[in-house]
């Protein structure tokens, strides 16, 4: 095929032109899921949906897969083995009636957990989710004795077939990451979740409570819910439907 | 007032080297015991994932709230102008050392890693009052070396009030800093109340006294060296004082959680149904180590012998430690009250008192750094000049001498 220098310089304008706006066109896919080196923004704030109601007795779909997905495993010890979500039994005083509910690490906005640590170990990121950095964490355990909802562990002991989602390590404190390392891949779920969802209970949604539009801020936005220990102020990332 | 002169200990008697033999056997127990902690992990421990302060941190805690109380006879002779006291200044702050390091390597040893203690250092929250109390503690210690600077170095007297003065200033924001500790924490209903500061700085003055007469007693029973009756008077008369106040705060602390509905359930049980943690309130913190010692000093029987001062001293001490016990573990071992009204059961020890024993390696940790606190002052007092000659009335103040005989004749009047 020839080419005149007419139709030479046509194609060559085209083909300069594409490629001065591919990477602008890439910028604007990209912008709309964050690769692996991208910083975390306050453009979202993770959090769950705990349907009280639809949680079965009995059921321990939600804590077993965290403890497989984040490699958390039992010594036999039940007094200092790690926990970092617990299915809890709700007994009202007066009137006697019994809900179960799970408990996890609340990621609060004003986490007492961050307040306390000495070295800053114990951070909240900017999209909310709040983790020990297991670098600097020298086991002192008052994060421990700061948090009002018992959900941080000591590891008590060496820890051996760990996950790859979770690094752990004797002598530090951990609790739950909101699967820190599924959100880092841009995956909208935590293993509970999707537990939870495989037994056919739905009775915890993950989203993005900053997103009008996400399943988890349209539930919270049609239905009451309420918080662990509103009276703290702390802006709990966890909430709770159902809880009476 | 005739001039002090102070002098080394001799150091050379089969006493001074059976008591170092001891108190090295001590440390070394200590460390092996942190080692062993270390090496398996806190689950060797009395320690759980519900009672996370244990054994060790009642030793520390109380070791670093006597050590700034100890200082408080220095504080009186140099903040306060009494003479009496000043003999016993040097003494006063070398406690106030040696306690605060064996408090701290106590703590630090319980770190879940100890090997980032680094880390410590160079990363700080300044939002974080453990971040504050690190500062606050490397700084008692430098002020306090500085203070016994001037102390020691006649060129240098002139600034011992300032530095004094400082040293005060520093050690009542520090026990404020361990008081709140527990003071901050909203999370736990035993503690989250803004008089634990001020209670550990009353505490700090009794236990620090406590701890100052009993090695004033030892150190000078054992070299031979004079101690007046007059001098262990005011200082058993204070002790008393200091005693009185910490249960008046006590009780305080008490009757404002009584009045407050919330805080009947940790109520009930520190003060009712607690079992071991209401036996070690009421009989270790009020009885042994409050009421006992009041009667001790105060009765006329018993007020003016050397022994049962020396016995009020070490039960102050006692009481101490079951203060701590009771405040650090029996705040701990009453549950968190995760959902107010409902009670909340699971897996993970919701909703019940959690079953805490001391553990071997614990104690022995704990006691470790008393021994630390304690042979660091045995050496220091052998290799510099600490200790006055002599603790006579007439040495340390003739008013004292006075007051005695003005004591034993109104009591031969009465007999």
């Amino acid at each position: 095929m020839s080419v005149s220098r007419r139709e030479f310089i046509g194609i060559g304008a085209v083909g300069a032109a594409g490629v001065a706006l591919a990477p602008g066109l890439n910028l604007i896919e990209l912008a709309t899921a964050r690769s692996d080196s991208e910083a975390v923004t306050s453009l979202q704030r993770w959090g769950l949906l705990i349907d009280a109601t639809k949680c079965a007795d009995g059921c321990s779909a939600c804590v077993d897969a965290c403890h497989t997905e984040n490699g958390v495993s039992s010594h036999g010890r039940p007094e200092t083995d790690a926990q970092w979500i617990r299915a809890a039994k709700v007994r009202d005083l007066d009137t006697g009636y019994v809900q179960t509910l799970p408990i996890m690490c609340q990621h609060c906005e004003h986490p007492p957990c961050v307040d306390v640590c000495p070295t800053g170990a114990s951070f909240k990121r900017a999209d909310g989710i709040v983790l020990v950095d297991k670098h600097i964490c020298i086991g002192c355990r008052y994060c421990m004795m700061a948090c009002p909802y018992k959900a941080r562990s000591f590891i008590h002991e060496d820890v051996t077939d760990q996950s790859h989602n979770a690094p752990r390590g004797k002598g530090t404190v951990e609790s739950c990451t909101l699967c820190v390392h599924r959100v880092d891949r841009g995956e909208n779920s935590t293993a509970c979740a999707d537990a939870c969802a495989a037994e056919g209970h739905r009775a915890i949604i993950f989203g993005d409570l900053k997103d009008p539009n996400s399943e988890i801020a349209q539930a919270l936005a049609s239905k009451p819910s309420s918080q662990l220990r509103p009276d703290l102020d702390l802006n709990t990332g966890v909430r709770y439907q159902g809880l009476s | 007032m005739k001039r002090i002169h102070y002098s080394t200990i001799d150091g050379q008697s089969t006493g001074f080297y059976l008591l170092f033999g001891i108190l090295a056997a001590v440390v070394a127990m200590g460390l092996g015991a942190a080692y062993f902690m270390e090496h398996h992990g806190h689950h060797v421990t009395g320690m759980d994932n519900q009672v996370i302060w244990g054994t060790p941190h009642v030793f520390a805690v109380f070791l670093i709230v006597a050590a700034s109380g100890a200082l408080n006879v220095a504080s009186i002779a140099s903040v306060f102008g009494r003479s009496m006291y000043k003999p016993l200044a040097r003494l006063s702050a070398l406690l106030a050392m040696a306690l605060l390091i064996g408090g701290l390597i106590v703590l630090v040893l319980d770190l879940g890693r100890p090997d980032r203690l680094i880390v410590a250092m160079t990363y700080y929250n300044f939002k974080s009052i453990f971040a504050w109390n690190i500062i606050l503690y490397v700084g008692f210690l430098v002020i306090v070396a500085i203070y016994l600077w001037m102390m020691f170095e006649n060129r240098m007297n002139r600034f011992t009030k300032p530095a004094g003065l400082t040293a005060f200033i520093w050690r009542l924001i520090l026990t404020t800093g361990t008081g709140s500790i527990f003071g901050f924490l909203v999370a736990r209903e035993a503690y989250d109340a803004a008089i634990m500061a001020p209670m550990f700085i009353i505490m700090s003055f009794a236990y620090g006294l406590a701890i100052f007469i009993l090695v004033v007693m030892a150190a000078y029973g054992w070299t031979g060296r004079p101690l007046g009756d007059g001098v262990l008077r005011r200082l058993k008369n204070l002790l008393g004082v200091f005693v009185s106040a910490v249960l008046y705060f006590v009780l305080v602390y008490h009757l404002t959680n009584l009045y407050a509905t919330e805080h009947h359930g940790i109520e009930r049980f520190i003060l009712l149904d607690g079992g071991r943690y209401t036996t070690t309130f009421w009989l270790g913190q009020i009885v042994i180590g409050g009421l006992i010692p009041l009667a001790l000093f105060y009765s006329p029987a018993t007020g003016k012998s050397r022994s049962m001062i020396a016995l009020g001293s070490l039960l102050v001490i006692i009481g101490g430690l079951a203060q701590m016990f009771v405040t650090i573990i029996g705040g701990q071992a009453y549950p968190i009250d995760l959902i107010p009204g409902k009670e909340v059961t699971s897996s993970f020890f919701d909703g019940t008192v959690a079953q805490y024993a001391p553990s071997l390696p614990e104690v022995l940790l704990g006691l470790g750094g008393v021994g630390i606190a304690l042979i660091a002052t045995l050496l220091a007092v052998k290799v510099l000049p600490f200790l006055p000659d002599s603790l006579a009335d007439k040495t340390v103040d003739p008013h004292l001498e006075r007051e005695a005989a003005a004591t034993e004749t109104a009591d031969s009047a009465t007999a």
